[in-house]
């Protein structure tokens, strides 16, 4: 039933006016991105990845794959059609280049070829239903509005970024510790947020409930606006892959940065916020004495927000405090402020669309690059090259003999050559060796069959 | 098959290994016509019964003790074997009559697990480990060594949830995607993929197996029934068959009682008087913030389709809603479609059916989310605000909290529906249409139409 739902992304999902009016000087049009994709998009790669090794020679590919792999596009002129295959790279290439998408989703790979899946449709018996989807990840800093006071809405800087660098170190932390992944794509979603594809095999042949097994693992949200409760970690101790992330990341994250950055602990209004989280009404209003009170009369030099912090953990943490509650309060502030916040929908249903890496944001004109989970620190989303500053690259490169000439000499370059060495090689050998394995397993079978 | 047949050969013999079958395939018995009905019925009750509880959010504890009661007053027979013998032949009546739709099979297949699980539970370890070894998992205890070294997160895990770790516990080491409530729930360690499973969790990987198993047999029971069995039995069984999950189920809702159509201008209307608190909610939050997120438009959206809202109209609706932050274009694009979705207009093309109070209880509303159900989500603050908001007396107000408390959340919904209305609901509230279509009874008594 949800599964529509991300048919038109999610990233567009909420509304901001005021952007559409501010739109970028350098501009998006339709003439640039038909250069960009005529020149610069990956083409070959996106295909090659998607093919998961089936294009090769070897007697166990599967031919089919790639050709029955769903990608959705949207027009310039907010058309939106759904249902595209392509049964070669040449098809792929030609077909981008002629529709010029403002936005390629990808999809699930279905039993048949989704193009033709009316033609199965009479048969009745749901013989047109996905059978393998990468697991997939969304987050938006737009869920993160009621912990940052530096932006909202679409809106990110460089305050506010860094919560998305620590979502993914806990998440890849995660998917490769204790699920073993291995083969991961970190991509920015060109305006607010990032996406995530696992595409190791075993991920993207999980079935629904077990993606969303892996989506609640994950999840230490509980509740809304309409029952108060944020985050709830119940037991007397934390689950190893909590306390790692806590320990690990996001204590010293909160502590370091968010918490002087964003003035959590400077005035009444923001400070308010944290003292609702304590369940014990006498802790929290001793607290806001001493908060009010020393309102002028700082003595130290240290930072107001992390000396209120201190504060606050040694009475919380103090022996005094008996109950399991009040000294599990700390960990759930942190939490709180700084655990990734997943939209669980997307990961949970195969049949969910996520934009293509290396598309072009049309709000901002920005291409969804890769971004390097190891040096995920270094990402900076206003730097991320503009579809207008690429093709001024391109003019100021003069005429080059051939296309990968053409990329190299841009700021995409660097891009695309993480994307090729650090997660489509590792991952097409792994794909081979797969097909091997499976291949030789079978003959083996068929070897005892014949024997018996 | 003749794996049940041993099993009751062996339990009258009294070296007991197992009561629970694994209903592997239909029994070779001759089954009279009535007890076809009567058995199916009883375990149709039993199977509700437990769909009630896990609505009621029953804690594990408790739904044990429900799942023990329901079968001892449904399913007992003074022989074993002839309990045996209802057992399974009620089971394979019901598949039949579950397996005919994708809504049907999903109920079926969650209820029936949840039944397997308890009973389960119930066996002896050595049972237990017997019924493993029929699924023939191929899972073996974690050595000394390996134990050993991940002895410390072990720990870690079992604390996390309150219990402790024996020096000597056995662990399995299986693929975490055998054991996918473990890994929701965090109950389990997991390291490089493979999940920890203690002894007392194997049941996890027990009801795994069934669950996928049944899964699997239910579709290809539908496949018979669609191609031979609705044909030949289309005057002995088909009517029984077909009548069995309605009769019992109850209606629906997917289709508007004949009478009830509505347009756009009266939702204001109906809306104050006659939905439920769950969808006033909704229906609230969506004029005040112009948006309302996937979840609540899919049960707001479903529960009017339910009332009789058209799809032209709901198109309406919904664009007039959004308008202030969504633009035209944008709404035909990026929303019109999951609306004619749910009106079985586009996709797979099915009509899909309003949300039951269970569905709505079970639902885990997040970060911005208004679904789910305000006796079942809602902070006692915010409800006893709600409630008052919809007129309910301070008196009423504590007896709804009281159900709340005892997690009661349809009873409380009842509680509700009697104080704003001023007269009984006996039935009780099951499903959010039959809340409106109980309140305009009252409201129009006359000719039941709206507005």
């Amino acid at each position: 039933m949800t599964k529509e739902e991300a048919e038109s992304g999610r990233d567009d999902m909420v509304i901001d006016g005021a952007e559409q009016a501010n739109a970028v000087p350098d501009g998006f049009d339709a003439n640039y991105l038909r250069i960009y994709y005529g020149k610069l998009f990956p083409h070959a790669d996106m295909f090659k990845w998607m093919s998961y090794g089936n294009d090769g020679k070897h007697p166990a590919c599967d031919r089919s794959y790639f050709g029955r792999r769903e990608f959705s596009f949207t027009l310039e002129n907010d058309i939106y059609i759904r249902f595209q295959s392509f049964n070669s790279v040449t098809e792929l290439e030609n077909s981008i280049k002629e529709k010029c998408p403002f936005k390629i989703d990808i999809g699930p790979v279905y039993s048949v070829d989704p193009a033709k899946r009316h033609a199965y449709a009479q048969g009745g018996d749901n013989v047109f239903t996905p059978v393998e989807r990468e697991l997939v990840f969304d987050i938006d800093i737009t869920d993160y509005d009621d912990v940052r006071y530096c932006c909202t809405g679409a809106d990110v800087c460089l305050e506010c970024w860094p919560l998305m660098t620590i979502a993914i170190k806990v998440i890849d932390t995660a998917l490769r510790d204790d699920f073993g992944f291995n083969h991961i794509l970190w991509v920015y979603s060109g305006r607010r947020g990032v996406h995530c594809w696992v595409c190791d095999g075993k991920a993207r042949r999980l079935t629904n409930e077990q993606r969303a097994a892996i989506a609640d693992y994950f999840r230490v949200y509980k509740g809304n606006e309409n029952s108060h409760k944020k985050i709830s970690l119940p037991g007397p101790v934390l689950h190893p892959f909590l306390a790692r992330s806590y320990t690990e990341v996001l204590k010293g994250f909160f502590e370091a940065k968010l918490l002087p950055n964003q003035n959590l602990l400077s005035c009444q209004e923001r400070y308010e916020k944290i003292l609702e989280m304590i369940p014990d009404a006498s802790v929290a209003s001793e607290l806001r004495g001493r908060w009010q009170e020393n309102k002028r009369a700082s003595m130290s030099k240290d930072d107001i927000n992390l000396v209120r912090w201190e504060q606050l953990k040694s009475v919380l943490q103090s022996g005094k405090q008996k109950t399991q509650g009040l000294r599990r309060c700390v960990e759930e502030v942190v939490f709180s402020f700084t655990y990734p916040r997943l939209d669980m929908e997307v990961s949970k249903h195969m049949n969910h669309l996520l934009k293509a890496p290396f598309c072009v944001h049309p709000k901002t004109g920005r291409v969804c690059v890769p971004i390097d989970p190891n040096n995920c620190d270094e990402f900076d989303p206003t730097t991320v090259p503009t579809l207008s500053q690429l093709l001024e690259e391109l003019n100021r490169g003069g005429v080059r003999e051939d296309a990968e000439n053409e990329l190299d000499g841009t700021s995409l370059g660097e891009s695309v050559k993480f994307f090729r060495t650090s997660f489509l090689q590792p991952l097409l050998k792994s794909c081979k060796e797969e097909i091997e394995r499976s291949y030789n397993a079978k003959l083996q079978q068929s070897k005892n069959t014949l024997s018996w | 098959m003749e794996v049940v047949q041993s099993h009751r050969k062996s339990s009258s013999n009294n070296v007991t290994v197992s009561t629970l079958p694994l209903y592997r395939s239909a029994p070779p018995l001759e089954v009279r016509l009535e007890d076809f009905e009567l058995f199916a019925m009883d375990r149709l009750r039993v199977l509700k019964g437990i769909s009630d509880g896990l609505g009621r959010g029953k804690k594990p504890e408790e739904m044990e003790k429900l799942v023990a009661d329901l079968w001892k007053a449904n399913m007992r027979h003074p022989q074993a074997n002839e309990e045996a013998n209802k057992d399974i032949i009620s089971h394979f009546v019901l598949r039949l009559v579950y397996c005919r739709t994708e809504e049907l099979r999903k109920w079926f297949l969650s209820m029936e697990t949840t039944l397997f699980r308890y009973r389960f539970r119930f066996e002896s370890s050595e049972a237990q480990r017997a019924l493993m070894s029929e699924f023939k998992l191929p899972y073996k205890a974690v050595s000394n060594a390996e134990f050993e070294s991940v002895k410390d997160k072990l720990g870690q895990v079992a604390r996390s949830m309150g219990q402790t770790l024996a020096s000597d516990a056995i662990f399995y080491k299986v693929p975490f995607e055998e054991v996918p409530e473990l890994v929701a729930g965090r109950r389990v360690f997991i390291c490089k993929g493979h999940a920890y499973v203690a002894m007392n969790q194997v049941v996890s990987l027990v009801v795994t197996q069934f669950r996928s198993y049944l899964s699997k047999a239910l579709i290809l029971t539908n496949r018979k029934w669609t191609s031979t069995v609705r044909e030949q039995e289309k005057d002995r069984l088909a009517p029984i068959v077909e009548a069995l999950c309605t009769s019992y189920l109850g209606p629906d809702y997917s289709q508007p009682n004949e009478a009830g159509e509505i347009s756009v201008k009266d939702i204001d209307h109906i809306a104050k008087t006659s939905f439920p608190l769950c969808m006033r909610h909704l229906f609230e939050k969506v004029r005040e913030d112009h948006h309302l997120k996937h979840g609540g438009r899919m049960q707001l959206g479903l529960f009017l389709k339910g009332v009789g809202l058209k799809l032209d109209d709901a198109l309406a609706f919904w664009k007039a809603e959004f308008a202030p932050k969504v633009s035209a274009e944008r709404f035909d694009k990026e929303y019109a479609y999951n609306i004619r979705h749910n009106y079985g207009r586009e996709g797979k093309r099915t009509d899909y059916t309003p949300y039951s109070c269970q569905k709505i209880i079970s639902s885990t509303p997040g970060v911005g989310d208004h679904h789910g159900c305000p006796y079942r989500h809602f902070s006692e603050e915010n409800l006893r605000a709600a409630l008052v908001r919809m007129g309910v007396s301070s008196r009423a107000v504590e007896d709804v909290m009281d159900k709340v408390r005892n997690r009661h959340y349809q009873l409380a919904c009842t509680l509700t529906f009697e104080a704003v209305h001023g007269s009984s609901c006996d039935a009780g509230i099951n499903h959010p249409n039959q809340y409106f279509i109980d309140s305009q009874r009252i409201l129009q008594p006359k000719n039941g139409s709206v507005a």
